[in-house]
């Protein structure tokens, strides 16, 4: 699979955000391996390093297995000021795990983001691809449902 | 021109100056960490802040050119207290253990902190302990001193064109590190050591073996010898505070003995033996039709690249061992029945340049008996001077004491080894003079000296027009190579060597290597060579004796047997 991506890529260094994106977009657990890591930096003619520091850069991108649904709250001060902290406590609660962490029947994995340019907003969190903003833990555990029940 | 004031002194400085370097020119100093002479301005580390009147926030004096009408404070209450606070925050997650260390004293951080007066540290330590990385040979990364100014990243990415060290993560859980925080050997790094050269502090050092050589050295049974590379004698004295350019050969020889070597003998002496092998080597290839271009093997730098990034082109290295292994392999077998000692009572040091000369001793093939060792250990510049400071030697006050014999009686063109070019011009000076049979009217071939990235002569060889070419630094040497694996080289013999200046600039050589610094180290180079009463390597009469007595002639068996040997495609 990953391999089939790479083909599409020409093979110079300015490739490599795409290739990650689009392989952990298409890949099961969304996150990257040693081995991928490998795999990529022989491709486009860079070492290791080189790849390591832009996955471990973006919050986007994980070396550990990751559930159905990626949660991610904002870290940033705006969110903070305005309560994120709140956020994060009731994600975990109602989750019953810890950031960094996935849930048992791997549907969820509760991740910290830098920001998400949504601070008018704060404090916000990104679930997938989709932004949610003014958040209060009412509002958190509204979402959460609606997340278990369509899934 | 852009007039400006600093701290209220009028300042006339070009167009596009940076307000640090217009500082500079008018002798006003502004601190800095990031910042490297001839590395790129990264504006990471934000000590060299400094205020601009009507301007709100502090700006970086390194990347902030100079706009006509400027009022520039560096001193200013706010500017040295942001300075402190920044100085404060790095100290919080550094391992200040300041007198277990081996830059006390010589630390740019601890400069820093000693300047601005800071006494105490109004935040507490952030430190999370990491482990060392000493799993390889030659260099040391201590992670808890880090305090990521990119120096190491940008010397390794830009100047090596290798990019082993690179920043992981982001913000304050960044850090420095090959990939994800690994082992420098889990990736294909060169050893190069140009890492430890501009590290402010003392996270990236060579590997230290001094309690390895003194141990040797008060061991009544063991012969102890010594060989000091030729870019050694031009940049010790740096380590004993004298000027760059300084030649100290005969206080360095001095030196060497009172530390208690038995002999102290030079890397010149075996340069010029590869003169001689690799010369022939060079002659048989083009005559004979062997594989061309012919490039240099001396430096184990350039032969990690190879080995690691450029297998197919291993058969154009000449299959010379370096003058530090033919040193150390002709001490175990030749030396050591001539004086009549057991190869395993001979204890072997070699003082280098050069961090990735330590893991070149250490290579198994380098070993004359299939055992042991043919270079017991290896120092580098630094290391020597730190052994000549623990010594308490008072090296000025020295006295000058020549190399001893036999392998001491050295040429000119042994010693320009120690310089970017000096290889090929040693090498040219013999190969025209074997090839043409009458003795060269000029001596120096100019066109291939200095500090020029990739560097082309042409010479004649026996009315044959034959195109060379001279690489430093291994950003510049990838271009060669690439050149070379595509079939579309023009040259019949090129010389690489790792480090920008070549040896002089070598990863091992003392801190605050510069390119002005470079410049003078070169200039003493030649100097040494343009002294010497010998110039050419096959005029070197002990040379001549040693093939008469011994090796019989260049690429002889016993040539082969103790002066070549094999590379192949590898992870070190």
């Amino acid at each position: 699979m990953l391999e089939d991506i790479l083909k599409k890529h020409p093979q110079h260094e300015d490739s490599l955000i795409e290739i990650l994106l689009e392989y952990q977009n298409v890949k099961t657990k969304r996150y990257i391996t040693d081995e991928e890591v490998e795999q990529i930096a022989k491709y486009l003619g860079v070492t290791e390093s080189k790849v390591c520091s832009v996955v471990s850069f973006y919050t986007f991108f994980s070396t550990e297995p990751r559930g159905k649904h990626i949660i991610q709250v904002c870290k940033d001060v705006p969110c903070y000021v305005n309560g994120s902290g709140n956020v994060l406590k009731t994600l975990e609660q109602l989750l019953n795990i810890r950031i960094g962490e996935t849930t048992k029947d791997e549907k969820f994995t509760l991740e910290y983001t830098s920001c998400l340019g949504n601070c008018d907003g704060a404090p916000a969190m990104r679930i997938d691809g989709k932004t949610f903003t003014n958040l209060n833990p009412n509002k958190v555990k509204a979402i959460i449902s609606e997340y278990r029940g369509v899934n | 021109m852009v007039n400006i004031k600093i701290n209220n002194t009028n300042v006339t400085v070009e167009e596009g100056t940076t307000i640090l370097d217009a500082a500079k020119a008018k002798n006003i100093k502004i601190p800095t960490l990031c910042y490297y002479p001839d590395l790129d301005i990264k504006s990471d580390c934000r000590i060299c802040t400094v205020e601009i009147t009507g301007q709100k926030g502090l700006v970086t004096a390194c990347s902030t050119p100079v706009r006509d009408g400027m009022e520039i404070k560096t001193n200013s209450p706010r500017v040295l207290n942001a300075r402190k606070t920044i100085t404060e925050l790095m100290l919080a997650n550094h391992d200040a253990n300041c007198t277990a260390c081996e830059k006390n004293m010589n630390c740019e951080l601890q400069t820093l902190a000693n300047t601005l007066g800071i006494d105490e540290n109004r935040f507490e330590s952030v430190l999370e302990m990491q482990e060392l990385d000493t799993a390889n040979t030659s260099i040391t990364r201590n992670p808890n001193r880090c305090i990521k100014c990119g120096r190491c990243v940008d010397v390794c990415k830009n100047v090596q064109g290798i990019n082993v060290l690179e920043s992981m993560n982001r913000s304050h859980e960044m850090f420095i590190s090959p990939k994800y925080g690994r082992y420098l050997s889990d990736e294909d790094c060169t050893f190069c050591g140009q890492c430890s050269s501009v590290c402010p502090v003392a996270s990236i050092t060579e590997k230290d073996d001094t309690d390895l050589v003194w141990n040797a050295l008060d061991d009544d049974k063991k012969h102890v010898i010594v060989q000091v590379a030729p870019a050694v004698r031009v940049s010790l004295g740096e380590e004993m505070g004298q000027k760059p350019g300084s030649i100290v050969t005969t206080k360095m020889v001095a030196a060497l003995k009172q530390l208690g070597f038995d002999r102290v003998f030079d890397t010149d002496f075996t340069a010029d033996l590869t003169i001689l092998e690799e010369g022939n080597e060079l002659i048989h290839r083009i005559t004979e039709g062997g594989k061309l271009p012919m490039i240099t093997s001396c430096c184990p730098g350039w032969i990690n690249l190879v080995e690691q990034q450029y297998p197919e082109i291993i058969d154009n290295l000449s299959s010379c061992k370096s003058p530090q292994q033919m040193f150390g392999a002709l001490a175990k077998t030749y030396y050591a029945k001539k004086e009549n000692i057991k190869p395993e009572d001979l204890f072997v040091v070699s003082i280098m340049p050069c961090t990735a000369k330590k893991y070149e001793a250490a290579r198994e093939e380098m070993s004359a008996d299939g055992k042991n060792r043919d270079v017991d250990a290896v120092l580098t510049t630094r290391e020597l001077g730190k052994m000549v400071r623990q010594m308490g030697i008072n090296f000025d006050q020295l006295e000058e004491i020549e190399f001893d014999d036999p392998f001491g009686i050295t040429s000119g063109a042994g010693a320009i080894f120690g310089a970017t070019g000096g290889v090929m011009e040693a090498a040219l000076r013999t190969v025209s003079e074997v090839v043409n049979e009458k003795p060269l009217e000029k001596l120096e071939f100019e066109s291939v000296r200095g500090l020029e990235g990739i560097k082309e002569a042409e010479v004649d060889l026996g009315g044959q027009k034959v195109k060379v070419a001279v690489a430093h630094s291994l950003s510049k040497a990838k271009q060669l190579a690439d050149q070379v694996k595509a079939g579309t080289s023009p040259y019949a013999f090129i010389e690489v060597m790792t480090c920008p200046g070549g040896c002089i600039g070598g990863g091992g050589q003392p801190y605050n290597t510069t390119n002005a610094v470079r410049e003078e180290r070169i200039r003493a180079t030649y100097q040494v060579d343009s002294d010497m009463k010998l110039r050419k390597s096959h005029e070197n009469p002990v040379i001549q004796k040693l093939y008469e007595d011994y090796l019989t002639k260049p690429l002889s068996d016993l040539s082969h047997d103790l002066l070549h040997t094999h590379y192949h495609k590898r992870r070190t």
